[in-house]
């Protein structure tokens, strides 16, 4: 089937770009149709909202929407925009795609679009009482001082809904009565993983609703991003999701690379995907002792650390950084691997195997850890592609969505491994999954690491670089998802927009969802195994 | 075998010689809490500096070295520390209450810390229904805790209370059938008379199958009585920060810290005396000899080494498992320990009545 024609069909008035992916300009009069279309028409079936971006083109605002079928695999960019700067409202897609939900607030926030039809129309970043909306190119920073009051929060939210005669009507929804329990777990608590914010109302010990607040470690790098040159930008992109700190600076620089038709030579290719892979290992061991502290078990938290100490050594020989590599740049590496990096990574190879035998046999074996995470939070496939939540949560619902396999990049579609596929979805697939995984890229570093072949490491590169004018997206599979770039330039030196795909705000959508009615103590279990590291949610 | 009531009554004697007998046994009771009170300050710095150690070469740690040698002077810093800090006061909080849950807890677990026969002729509270009395004791610390967590104005402490109400309670009853399983054993309530009755043998060994189920049983019961791992969930560090002494600072923080460790000492005492024979030493009836040699080895140095390594196999527990959920606790109880308490309590009756025993 021809999407485009398709989409013709329904929208005559549709307006193409032929450069990069299939890109089409809606108006948002006939936006929600065609995306009711588009999600449930058997031939089309996006059911799998990438990604969705707040822009700010001048004389209006607009929303870029990137669209994936799981099903049948194309994807497409759809693009719509307010009538004007003043009152700009877009229908809400909520009710299509469930991630709709958090990434609308977030650009209410950011460039105060209203979504019509969007239940929860509150900030989900910034304080209630910030003055205007940061994103917008003339956005006056001189509005919000440093406030030194504490931000009330409310019991209430706003809905802008249409009535039967097409005029657009304010509605205000409930989120906790006066009566519940309600128990703030965050920001300072030692389960959230950082600075999340839970208002858990309770009855007894289960959790009737959970509202996650986020914003507390934002620091707003998608607009610092806007007055940076793009290899400036990438200093930016390890302190993201710092567990997938080469991961992100891999997209960002494939992102560019691919933007400006670059080739990096293979050998780039090969040191990217071996410290991909390292950088993969070293996440899940910290998601392994993480889980482990959770659920009471500190002896099995020291021993992830002692092993992911090997990793962070590796990385300090060739990086210089242990936590923060800054290790690519655009066109390749910052630097050469270290002398003795291909006989330590063997070595920690030989090493981990038995050790994770130990690791199994300490926890994972336990009768307890099994009652504590068979059965609990159970996340649906259809749920799972619903709030895009990727990485090693979709693949324990059954959702084969690893970017590696999906989109191959770098060197992963010349090596052999499997995508760990579990199909219960509950926190002990969501577990195994990644214990799995630790196995799958130990694989796929033995094959790469004998092989590197010689080279540059660097391709030579301007000293100032322009990214031609278009729309440019690039994802790679994070430690923890599918980690995606989207970049709009205008032919500076400086990108107009660049936007990242959080990993971790899908993971923390679906905290509510899979927590009605489960108990206080499963709430530990989940956040455990969604495995959500909050600097990439906030940004 | 040395018997400590010879210093005793030599002390009072030499009292009575020159005061009335009242203001002698005044005396001689207040030099007895302040033993108490010493031996009990002085066994909570051992088994903190213990579980640090332990905990540390389970996890390839080195634990506590920098204060003292092997870190030894670290647990006595800790102590002053939090003997100079300040008790907060909170706002909106039950003052009397606030105030009181501390003392309630460590009161229960000084008098239940009394109640254990150290050495032979060296039992500070000593009647015929002491088992009862050790039982009704220790029930009161589960009322500070409650009172803590409620007096507190705080939710997580509240939750954390009312978790630990539900499983002290609930764990009690398993305490409590496992320890009656032994005095059907022994004919006797006293815990000096239960532990002169072993000096042919422990319990452990004399009453086989049912005092072996009972042991085991007791040990779950009484690990998490302690509230420790893994049922450690009132105050379960990553759901509800510190349970019920969230709130608490200063040395109001450090009197639940130290009835803690104390109630894991005493649940490893009691153990020791009903199970391993308390201060009498190990003895194989009919080998003589042997049996002289063992008893050079003075009571405490036997009731100390048992109730330590009671200790030791409860920090093993809690290093290696992780936590378990509240109703899965529950259910634990309810459904598993209790019913076969109860079998194991009949069990043991029909040995009894039909001399199956050694």
């Amino acid at each position: 089937m021809n999407i485009k024609d398709r989409i013709l069909e329904i929208v005559p008035e549709a307006q193409f770009a032929e450069q990069g992916d299939l890109t089409a300009t809606i108006p948002a009069e006939s936006f929600h149709a065609l995306a009711e279309k588009l999600r449930y028409d058997e031939d089309a079936q996006f059911d799998f909202l990438l990604s969705l971006t707040g822009m700010d083109w001048g004389e209006t605002l607009g929303v870029v929407y990137h669209l994936e079928s799981t099903k049948y695999g194309h994807s497409i960019v759809l693009k719509t925009m307010t009538a004007n700067r003043e009152n700009p409202e877009l229908p809400s897609v909520t009710d299509l795609w469930k991630t709709a939900d958090f990434n609308e607030r977030e650009v209410f926030d950011f460039f105060g679009i209203r979504f019509v039809n969007h239940s929860d129309m509150r900030r989900l970043y910034l304080r209630e009482d910030w003055v205007g909306y940061p994103l917008r190119k003339d956005y006056d920073d001189s509005l919000n001082p440093l406030r030194m009051t504490n931000e009330v929060t409310e019991d209430t939210t706003d809905e802008l809904s249409l009535d039967d005669e097409g005029n657009l009507v304010n509605k205000t929804n409930v989120l906790f009565e006066d009566k519940e329990y309600v128990v703030n777990i965050g920001p300072q608590h030692p389960a959230t993983h950082g600075v999340l914010r839970f208002r858990t109302s309770l009855e007894g010990e289960n959790i009737k609703k959970i509202e996650p607040y986020c914003g507390y470690i934002h620091r707003g790098i998608e607009k610092m991003n806007e007055s940076l040159t793009y290899p400036q930008t990438l200093a930016l992109t390890d302190r993201l999701d710092y567990l997938g700190a080469h991961q992100n600076r891999h997209a960002v620089c494939m992102c560019v690379e691919k933007a400006m038709g670059v080739e990096v030579s293979e050998r780039v290719q090969y040191i990217r995907t071996i410290m991909d892979e390292l950088q993969r290992i070293d996440s899940h061991l910290l998601f392994y002792s993480c889980a482990c502290m959770d659920l009471g078990a500190l002896t099995a938290f020291f021993y992830g650390f002692r092993d992911r100490e090997k990793i962070l050594d590796i990385f300090e020989a060739t990086t210089g950084g242990r936590l923060i590599q800054n290790y690519n740049t655009i066109g390749g590496v910052q630097a050469d691997i270290a002398p003795d990096f291909v006989k330590n990574v063997k070595e920690f190879i030989v090493y981990l195997r038995p050790i994770l035998k130990e690791y199994h046999d300490v926890f994972t074996g336990n009768v307890i850890t099994q009652q504590r995470f068979k059965n609990v939070g159970v996340l649906t496939r259809e749920d799972a592609i619903s709030f895009g939540a990727t990485g090693g949560t979709g693949r324990a619902s059954g959702w084969a969505c690893d970017t590696r396999k999906r989109k191959p990049y770098a060197m992963y579609g010349k090596v052999d491994f499997k995508e760990i596929v579990y199909t219960e979805g509950d926190c002990f697939a969501r577990y195994m999954v990644r214990m799995d995984e630790i196995l799958e890229s130990m694989k796929i570093i033995e094959q790469l690491i004998d092989n590197i072949p010689e080279g540059d490491y660097q391709v030579k590169m301007k000293p100032i670089i322009r990214v031609p004018e278009g729309n440019y997206f690039a994802s790679v599979e994070g430690s923890r998802g599918e980690f995606g770039v989207f970049i709009e330039s205008h032919g500076d030196k400086f990108p107009y927009r660049m936007k990242y795909r959080s990993t971790g705000l899908p993971l923390v959508s679906v905290v509510d969802t899979i927590t009605r009615g489960a108990k206080i103590a499963d709430l530990i279990s989940i956040g455990a195994t969604l495995d959500y590291v909050v600097p990439d949610i906030d940004r | 075998m040395f018997d400590f009531s010879i210093v005793s009554s030599w002390i009072h004697g030499l009292l009575t010689g020159f005061m009335p007998e009242g203001l002698a046994i005044f005396l001689e009771c207040v030099v007895i809490g302040v033993c108490i009170m010493l031996m009990y300050a002085v066994l909570a710095i051992i088994l903190i500096y213990m579980e640090r150690k332990v905990c540390a070469f389970f996890q390839c740690r080195l634990g506590p070295n920098r204060v003292g040698k092997y870190g030894l002077m670290q647990v006595f810093a800790d102590v002053f520390k939090m003997l100079i800090k300040e008790i907060i006061t909170l706002k909106n909080s039950d003052r009397l209450l606030y105030n009181l849950a501390p003392y309630m807890v460590i009161l229960a677990s000084i008098l239940s810390f009394a109640c254990l026969p150290i050495n032979k002729g060296m039992e500070i509270i000593n009647f015929n229904i002491g088992v009862f009395f050790l039982m009704a004791a220790s029930s009161i610390g589960v009322v500070g805790i409650l009172l803590a967590g409620w007096s507190s104005n705080n939710k997580f402490t509240l939750i954390g209370a009312m978790r630990s109400g539900a499983q002290i309670i609930s764990y009690e009853l398993s305490v409590g059938l496992s320890i009656l399983t032994m005095v059907v054993l022994t004919g006797t309530m006293s815990f000096s008379e239960i532990v002169e009755k072993q000096a042919d043998g422990w319990n452990i060994f004399k009453g086989h199958i049912p005092a072996l189920i009972a042991f085991i049983i007791y040990l779950i019961a009484g690990n998490a009585e302690t509230n420790r791992g893994p049922f450690d969930l009132p105050e379960a560090e990553s759901e509800l920060t510190a349970g019920y002494h969230t709130e608490y600072s200063g040395m109001h923080f450090g009197f639940f810290y130290l009835a803690e460790y104390l109630n894991l000492f005493i649940v490893s005492g009691v153990a020791a005396t009903v199970f391993l024979g308390g201060w009498m030493p190990f003895h194989v009836s009919g080998l003589d000899g042997f049996n002289a040699i063992m008893d050079f080895i003075p009571g405490f140095v036997w009731f100390f080494a048992k109730a330590f390594f009671v200790v030791f196999l409860l920090m093993w527990i809690k290093w290696t498992f992780p936590r378990l959920r509240i109703d899965q606790i529950l259910r634990l109880e309810w459904k598993f320990l209790v019913p076969i308490s109860m079998f194991n309590l009949l069990l043991m009756v029909l040995i009894v009545v039909f001399g199956l025993h050694f």
